[in-house]
């Protein structure tokens, strides 16, 4: 059965109805609560095993050691002198990164954190290298 | 009249990818059409060469952002074939699910398309809304739209949970309603079918002889489809139908995705209520043992091939990638001659062409400052003279 | 004064200024409502506006093939032509310069922008404006005659070839307006056909031969080409207006003027309906669908109302 117009009762309608597409960047698209977004760095957390760098498919992670060392603890009388903990940085080339976050599970102490930032455009190249310290 | 020669491509509004056609017009009729292809070569099954394993899951998605989830599978399989090992019935339900739901944004994309392509802007503006409902189940499921970035070696990355199969189960309901709204559309619409009818023609014979895949083959009454004849995942214990259709023409090409799309609800629903349980991956070493394997998978648009040859170091010594688009691409020379000039986008656009996928063969000479497409011959003598550099000989095979 | 007061009309209101903006008001209106039925924001009331400008600034290439007096001249024949037809339609009641017979002369006044739409496309001398040329062609002979006879119909009821007084014989006998229904429609759908809206819009489909006959024009030429489409939509819908809906319906002054703008919203609503509603069709399906369909249904109007002029007398 052919019926000419068919789509007729449906545009119709729409015309009574608020559109489907929302005004982006007054208004923000809804992220699910697990989405992959910029990854971030918990330098606190990081040992420095470089598993996060090994495993980047786009060689966009780089984690150097941090200018300024951390002064090693004070040593307590009667137990052996403790090393200052290393502290590592962490370059994050966000125009290299695929977003994958295969390093976020690869990491052994959670340093790298999987955020909902979508928002990462930038007119100047130099600040897609993030460095996190 | 007069002859003209008009190219279609390699930029063209028509187009979303480059490729080049090449159409010689008598008035508005074809006479002739050559395809060209290469301009979308990006060396991928090199890059793959230098990389491990794991990280080539991310190159390999990134072949084509519609089949992302089709060509790691491919790739997986092969990988955890080679090395032997046992991934569990979660993670293959996970993967059939996704691969479901990739076809359901894959086809409901296609049928935008095919509406843009006839001037039917309603039609098209309407299959994408509601596509972005499919899409968001994506993004619920594994964190991004288009680059799922599901599969890992050993298994799936994310879990599903009850509320996420519930939103997925509200999204399909939703998806059901208004795939049968489209289909009775495209039935009842003349315009339509006055557009699709009798155009792009590929009879039965001719899409066997040039290796038709996909719902262009079914459309030509050619049941072939990956999913029954080799099952793959767990299809085999899924409940679905094969769709074909016997008009040959474009609009049996839409009838047969829009059927499909039906097909797929009715899996994803299957899989999501008897999900098994247990374990969602496996650890599986990161050096993988030394083999060739081959295998095949049926994507949105057709049969997808991956060959993977291992020397048991971390990283694949030859990959080889068969994407469906290249398969079809013989058939549209045939389908656009005899035909109008106006159908062309629309033929063109009913094999859902995906460029990225194919292009593997163009050479570009900076010295030269030309494009060079190697004919096999050259190829031939270019892979001994490669082999006998590593010290093996070929020339009397 | 004498020479002010036809400046002003020519120049002014209801000449080149109304008409540009009005016709750039009229494509923010079929835009938006055609973004509002498809479930879209659609551009903001100023888009037309901006665009005319945007385009004003950018640089004319003329190509080397091309045959560059023709190429220049062309977008002012057509617009010119549009203006010309204007005058002969009543905007506030009273067209400016009524004769008897300007029915024909404004028939032919808007063919000439198709013509220069042709002579665009054939003087581009590139593949895509070539095929968009004889498209063009092509179309003409297949909505120019359910058109014309669509219009022959009012005015023989009515007994005059003056669209002045066609209107305002509607005006004067509103019981006879539903009588031209089918005449209106198949005028509308004509109308659609010479405005080169979707789905007739064949010469420039975008997805088969890039711009058609526009696509070697750039800068302020295409940007005129532009308005004169625009310009064409306001004038159909006025002439649509005038024939077949009593025009003002014998109102005057401002009244008049808001009667008029209120119609041609209206037919721009009807226009953009139909251009929602369907795929674009091949020039083949076209040509046979305006010599199967839409001819005999104007020859049928056309019929009635002689019967119908007979009965009343």
């Amino acid at each position: 059965m052919k019926k000419p117009a068919r789509v007729f009762s449906e545009v119709i309608k729409h015309l009574f109805k608020k559109p489907a597409t929302i005004a982006y960047p007054f208004e923000k698209a809804h992220i699910f609560p697990n989405f992959r977004g910029r990854i971030d760095f918990d330098s606190s957390k990081c040992i420095g095993c470089q598993m996060c760098v090994r495993v980047c498919p786009s060689k966009a992670i780089e984690i150097p050691t941090s200018e300024h060392q951390p002064p090693a603890p004070a040593q307590v009388e009667g137990q052996p002198a403790v090393a200052a903990k290393k502290k590592f940085d962490c370059i994050m080339k966000l125009d290299h990164c695929v977003y994958c976050a295969q390093c976020v599970e690869i990491c052994p102490k959670k340093a790298l954190i999987m955020t909902q930032d979508y928002e990462l455009a930038q007119t100047d190249k130099a600040k897609l290298r993030r460095h996190y310290k | 009249m007069s002859k003209i020669t008009i190219p279609l491509g390699p930029q063209h509004p028509a187009l979303k990818e480059p490729e080049n056609f090449m159409l010689v017009l008598e008035g508005e009729q074809i006479s002739g059409a050559t395809v060209n292809l290469g301009y979308n070569h990006r060396g991928m099954e090199k890059a793959a060469e230098g990389r491990t394993y794991l990280q080539n899951l991310y190159l390999i998605e990134r072949v084509c952002g519609i089949c992302s989830h089709s060509h790691t599978t491919t790739y997986i399989t092969n990988v955890e074939e080679l090395a032997k090992c046992e991934t569990p019935k979660r993670a293959l339900a996970i993967r059939t699910l996704f691969a479901e739901l990739e076809r359901v944004h894959s086809h409901l994309l296609w049928l935008g398309v095919a509406g843009y392509e006839m001037g039917f802007e309603t039609l098209f503006m309407y299959t994408w809304r509601d596509r972005e409902q499919v899409l968001d189940c994506l993004e619920m499921l594994s964190g991004n739209r288009v680059h799922y970035s599901i599969n890992t070696i050993g298994g799936v990355r994310r879990d599903i949970t009850p509320e996420q199969k519930a939103g997925v189960v509200q999204r399909i309901n939703y998806l059901i309603e208004r795939t049968n709204y489209y289909i009775k559309l495209a039935l009842e619409e003349p315009t339509v079918a006055a557009r699709t009818a009798n155009v792009g023609k590929l009879p039965l014979d001719v899409a066997i002889e040039r290796g038709a895949v996909g719902p262009t083959a079914r459309a030509s009454g050619l049941a072939r489809d990956v999913r029954k004849d080799e099952p793959y995942l767990i299809y085999n214990e899924l409940d679905f139908k094969l769709i074909t259709h016997n008009t040959n023409d474009v609009f049996g090409r839409l009838v047969v995705r829009a059927l499909e799309l039906v097909e797929s609800y009715k899996m994803i629903k299957q899989v999501l209520n008897d999900l098994p349980e247990g374990p969602i991956a496996v650890k599986v070493p990161m050096r993988i043992a030394p083999g060739e394997c081959v295998n095949h998978y049926e994507a949105p648009r057709g049969e997808d091939i991956h060959y993977l040859k291992s020397n048991g170091t971390d990283k694949p010594e030859r990959l080889k990638v068969r994407a469906p688009t290249l398969a079809n691409l013989q058939s549209v020379a045939y389908m656009l001659e005899g035909g109008w000039l106006a159908d062309v986008p629309l033929v063109i656009a009913a094999i859902d062409p995906c460029m990225s996928c194919t292009d593997r063969a163009a050479v570009w000479n900076p010295k030269k400052g030309k494009t060079e497409v190697y004919s096999w011959e050259d190829l031939r003598k270019l892979s001994i003279e490669q082999y006998r550099k590593r010290g093996v000989d070929f020339t009397r095979l | 004064m004498e020479l002010i007061t036809p400046l002003a009309y020519l120049l002014i209101f209801p000449g080149f200024l109304f008409l540009a903006v009005y016709g750039l008001f009229l494509q923010w209106v079929d835009r938006k409502l055609c973004a509002v039925m498809q479930n879209r924001m659609g551009p903001p009331w100023f888009q037309g506006y901006a665009d005319f400008i945007k385009l004003l600034a950018k640089e004319v290439i003329v190509p080397d093939e091309a045959n560059t007096r023709m190429f220049r001249v062309l977008p002012f024949f057509a617009m010119a032509a549009i203006i010309t037809a204007l005058l002969s339609i009543p905007v506030w009641g009273t067209a400016l310069y009524g004769f008897q017979g300007d029915l024909v002369a404004v028939i032919y006044l808007l063919t000439i922008p198709t013509v220069t739409f042709f002579l665009a496309g054939w003087s581009s001398a590139s593949p895509y404006s070539t095929v968009g040329a004889m498209r063009v062609l092509t179309q003409l002979f297949a909505y120019e005659v359910p058109l014309m006879l669509s219009l022959i119909g009012p005015a023989i009821l009515a007994g005059t070839w003056n669209i002045t007084e066609i209107s305002a014989f509607y005006a004067a006998h509103p019981v006879l307006i539903p009588a031209q229904l089918l005449g209106f429609l198949a005028a509308l759908i004509a109308l659609q056909g010479k405005l080169e809206r979707m789905p007739f819009d064949i010469p420039h489909a975008k997805n088969e031969i890039v711009g058609g006959q526009f696509t070697e024009y750039s800068g302020r030429l295409l940007d005129f080409f532009l308005l004169a489409v625009d310009m064409e939509m306001v004038v159909g819908a006025a002439l649509l207006n005038a024939v077949f809906l009593g025009g003002a319906l014998g109102l005057t002054g401002p009244a008049a003027i808001a009667m008029f703008l209120a119609k041609t919203l209206f037919i721009t609503f009807l226009l953009a309906l139909l251009k929602v509603l369907m795929a674009r069709i091949r020039i083949e399906q076209m040509i046979n669908f305006c010599w199967k369909y839409l001819a005999p249904v104007a020859m049928a109007q056309l019929v009635f109302d002689i019967f119908l002029k007979y009965k009343l007398g």
